[in-house]
């Protein structure tokens, strides 16, 4: 029943879907050019220019400059809409000196089910490789979080929509085991639609593989901040990022289980306001705190403080 | 039984060529949903002695898709958990239609933590569509409680065997379905998405849910190549349906074999090997 759809004629996976609409139309060119590119059936939202100077917030319609947009993180100055960012990018955010040694950064998925709908898995892999410039859908990181070292597993969104193959679950595990190695904190930041339908049963066992690895970690007694991004569904949410000893969320971003397409089809009635919102998470208990991208590196720091003690 | 006999009556239309027999895929998949097909009920009452249900989570309602309880297999206690589709309307709305809410896998939780602090093994039967995709169920935290578990059944110190006998709805399925060992019915199907919705994304079109079961390798002999599970369990005749009984007893010969084989095993050992099993499944990558 969990089904997830991402945009037409884009690439699909298992665990919620995401409406177009709550994509933002300027996201980043890097980031974002494998969804113009596979949308091919005139939509218009497809169609936005992302080369200029000037972005247009989805929220408030805010014309903000680019580099102020840069400076800001990628959050309206007007109305704190943060919109999508990639995994270095949210590497940057966090590591000291925007510097950090990458893991595992040769693992590439060996398509098990020999997938092919309309058009093979593996090109899909390869298109989505050279749009990025990333092997799958994760980063995975070591470096400094103010002067103390931190795993960081930090998902890409614009590599097929985020979701988890054998390559993520591979990625994260190792990055847990890595934390585990180095007696440090693990932050793994999602943002994904879920399970990657073309690995079939092979990406859904990864939700375990990593609830697994996770058990070792919590018995190394070390921290482990799940922080859920905009969006974060399916079989991610119904693994690692609900697990952490605290789970945060940005403000404004889709978290659940199901999509909201396949439970209004279901239940067939609308959803309600702000439905599987980071907000309406926090409201019933499911996280500790909605923390906005500027604070994100300050409150981790301050909650690995209380979990493993201050730097010397 | 009504059931029984209403199957004897469809034994009696044979398949006159008007209608080529489903092939493939899409075959399984529809004998995994057969309606005479027996149900998690069935098999407990099948296989097991005194099964005695327990109910509720503790923390909000009793959810009846996911049932639990405890009973005995031919002498051996255990732990039963296990999804129950219900069979006539009344009873399918009661049980969801096998769907579960959050407090069907918390009440699965507590039960298996009941069983572990006990020593008893958890036997898991899985037979769902999927976790049930509604607004209380994301209040309440669907993901959340499906997260659980998996980190819960990682850490559990006695035996735990699990078995798709019908329908393996993806995370609904999986979230009582982390054990030493993980075994499937010959006919039951497991993935991480129905055909129906693989179709409807990919093609665009449900009606390619044919095309879309053959891609996902969701039958039980795709999954032991892929190993993605254990061991798969005959069925008697043309599956199932055609001799609840029989079928019965051919899983509980090897629900009893597997926990004989877990026998005198300490716990650690049980979860250091849960570990590694799961450590190792689906690395289907390569290191350039
Ligand atoms: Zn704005």
């Amino acid at each position: 029943m969990d089904v997830a759809e991402w945009y037409h004629g884009g690439v699909y996976c298992c665990g919620a879907e995401t409406r177009i609409g709550f994509v933002h139309k300027d996201f980043p060119e890097s980031s974002m050019a494998w969804f113009r590119k596979d949308s091919g059936d005139g939509n218009d939202q497809s169609k936005v220019r992302t080369e200029g100077l000037w972005f247009k917030c989805d929220s408030c319609g805010a014309i903000i400059w680019k580099k102020d947009l840069e400076a800001a993180a990628y959050v309206c100055n007007r109305c704190g809409f943060h919109f999508k960012i990639g995994a270095r990018d949210r590497l940057r955010a966090f590591f000291d000196n925007e510097t950090w040694e990458e893991l595992d950064t040769s693992l590439r998925s060996t398509d098990p089910l020999q997938f092919v709908d309309q058009k093979p898995y593996h090109e899909r892999l390869e298109a989505a490789m050279a749009k990025t410039g990333l092997q799958d859908a994760v980063v995975s990181a070591e470096g400094q979080v103010l002067g103390r070292t931190v795993i960081i597993c930090a998902m890409e969104y614009s590599f097929i929509g985020g979701s988890m193959g054998a390559v993520v679950g591979e990625k994260i595990t190792r990055g847990v085991e890595r934390a585990i190695g180095k007696n440090a904190p693990l932050i793994v930041i999602s943002a994904s639609g879920g399970a990657r339908m073309m690995e079939g049963m092979v990406s859904l066992v990864q939700m375990a593989k990593i609830a697994s690895a996770l058990t070792r970690l919590a018995g190394a007694k070390l921290p482990y901040i799940s922080v859920l991004t905009d969006p974060t569904t399916g079989g991610v949410t119904a693994s690692f990022a609900m697990l952490g000893d605290l789970n945060i969320a940005e403000p404004g971003a889709l978290i659940g289980f199901a999509g909201p397409r396949v439970i209004e089809q279901t239940i067939r009635q609308k959803l309600p306001k702000g439905f599987q919102r980071s907000e309406f998470l926090v409201e019933h208990g499911m996280l500790d705190a909605v923390v906005p991208r500027a604070d994100q590196k300050a409150f981790v720091a301050r909650a690995f403080d209380f979990f493993c003690g201050p730097i010397q | 039984m009504v059931t029984q006999a209403r199957m004897s009556e469809q034994e009696q239309q044979p398949n006159d060529g008007m209608e080529p027999e489903p092939q493939g895929a899409w075959a399984r998949v529809l004998l995994a949903r057969h309606p005479e097909r027996p149900h998690v009920v069935d098999y407990i009452s099948r296989m097991f002695e005194s099964f005695t249900e327990i109910r509720g989570d503790r923390l909000f309602a009793d959810d009846p898709a996911i049932m639990a309880g405890f009973a005995s297999l031919r002498g051996r206690q255990v732990m039963v958990i296990g999804q129950e589709k219900g069979r006539d309307t009344k009873a399918r709305m009661r049980h969801n239609f096998g769907m579960p809410k959050p407090e069907g896998y918390r009440k699965a939780m507590r039960a298996m933590r009941m069983a572990e602090k006990f020593g008893r093994p958890i036997v898991a039967l899985i037979d769902t569509p999927g976790a049930y995709p509604g607004i209380d169920a994301e209040e309440r935290g669907q993901a959340e409680a499906i997260a659980r578990n998996l980190y819960v059944m990682a850490e559990l110190t006695v035996p735990v065997i699990c078995v798709c006998v019908g329908e393996g709805g993806s995370g609904g399925a999986l979230a009582i379905g982390v054990g030493n060992a993980v075994l499937i019915l010959e006919n039951g199907v497991y993935s991480v998405i129905s055909p129906e919705s693989c179709a409807a994304i990919v093609w665009r079109d449900a009606a390619n849910a044919e095309l879309a079961a053959e891609a996902l390798k969701l039958t039980a002999p795709d999954l032991l190549e892929l190993g993605m599970v254990d061991e798969v369990v005959d069925e008697p005749g043309d599956g199932a349906h055609t001799d609840w009984d029989e079928a019965a007893r051919l899983l509980g010969d090897a629900i009893e074999r597997n926990l004989a084989a877990l026998d005198g095993v300490d716990g650690e050992s049980l979860r250091e090997a849960r570990y590694q099993k799961f450590r190792s499944l689906g690395s289907f990558f390569t290191e350039i």
